[in-house]
């Protein structure tokens, strides 16, 4: 079930011990402190792992990456496996910019991110 | 770049006014003739330059004022043109030669602002006013289509200059 006050950012359960977060707008300064925190809410000790989807995201700025760096180390120091699938090229270009894109687990879609060891 | 800019806006330094100022610049650049990715990257290099001036400039005070200057540059033989960006505030003054990007060795959150702009844009020139404010001259040129890179190809070193201009009439 969608579980989230965010405006613009579902949260779906798919299986137990997995979030998925989905932000559904562009990510900016103006946008990035929600999203961080609504990781930071979802990052429990009963969360095994992290997915998030950037479906529905066609642009994203540093401060957009400075949040998913943070919450790869905050997921990293939990033992959360933190998953981001679903990249468009735009917002895989600041990945590739900032040369974060090895820092990452990036997977195509949904089912993958899921299912990803 | 002391002649007027063909366009500009003016925008107050808050986060919410972030996506009309690189939605214009994007369709800008589109027109110019630079691909779908070379214009979000131009739109990100804008958006970060005013997201520091936000930030750090005016220490998020959500009221203060931004100018956002375009120019076309024409097309020459080995060219379809490119884009001049100015961007001048009143925020506090810092020294030009200090507006760097980090090591991105240092895997951390945030300090990536400046790094972006240079490695998207082909010049990249911070000034302080005359008074008050700095102002960031940013300029991209477009190869022909044939020559365009692809976003797998590795980026060319940009060119940071750094001089005086005059204060904003």
């Amino acid at each position: 079930m969608p579980n989230s006050s965010s405006t613009f950012i579902r949260i779906d359960r798919p299986e137990q011990g997995i979030v998925v977060i989905s932000p559904s707008t562009d990510i900016d300064m103006s946008r990035s402190p929600e999203l961080r925190s609504t990781i930071r809410q979802e990052m429990g000790s009963e969360v095994h792992k992290m997915v998030v989807d950037l479906e529905e995201v066609h642009y994203m700025d540093s401060s957009g990456l400075a949040t998913l760096v943070e919450a790869m180390r905050n997921a990293s120091n939990a033992k959360t496996q933190l998953v981001i699938c679903c990249m468009n090229e735009k917002v895989a270009a600041i990945f590739e910019i900032a040369r974060l894109d090895s820092f990452f687990s990036i997977v195509p879609n949904r089912d993958e991110a899921i299912s990803f060891s | 770049m002391d002649t007027h800019p063909e366009i500009e806006l003016k925008l107050v330094s808050d986060p919410m006014y972030l996506c009309g100022a690189r939605e214009l610049v994007g369709c800008i650049a589109r027109r110019i003739g630079f691909n779908d990715i070379e214009c979000s990257k131009i739109a990100l290099a804008v958006d970060e330059a005013l997201s520091n001036i936000i930030r750090h400039g005016y220490n998020k005070d959500f009221d203060k004022p931004i100018w956002v200057g375009i120019s076309p540059i024409k097309p020459s033989e080995d060219s379809i043109g490119g884009i001049v960006i100015t961007i001048d505030d009143e925020a506090k003054q810092v020294d030009p030669r200090k507006m760097k990007g980090r090591c991105l060795e240092d895997i951390k959150p945030g300090g990536l602002g400046v790094h972006i702009i240079q490695e998207v844009m082909d010049e990249v020139c911070y000034e302080k006013r005359e008074g008050k404010g700095m102002r960031l001259m940013m300029t991209k040129r477009a190869l022909r289509p044939a020559e365009s890179p692809r976003l797998t190809d590795p980026m060319p070193k940009c060119t940071v200059t750094y001089q005086k201009t005059k204060e904003r009439s």
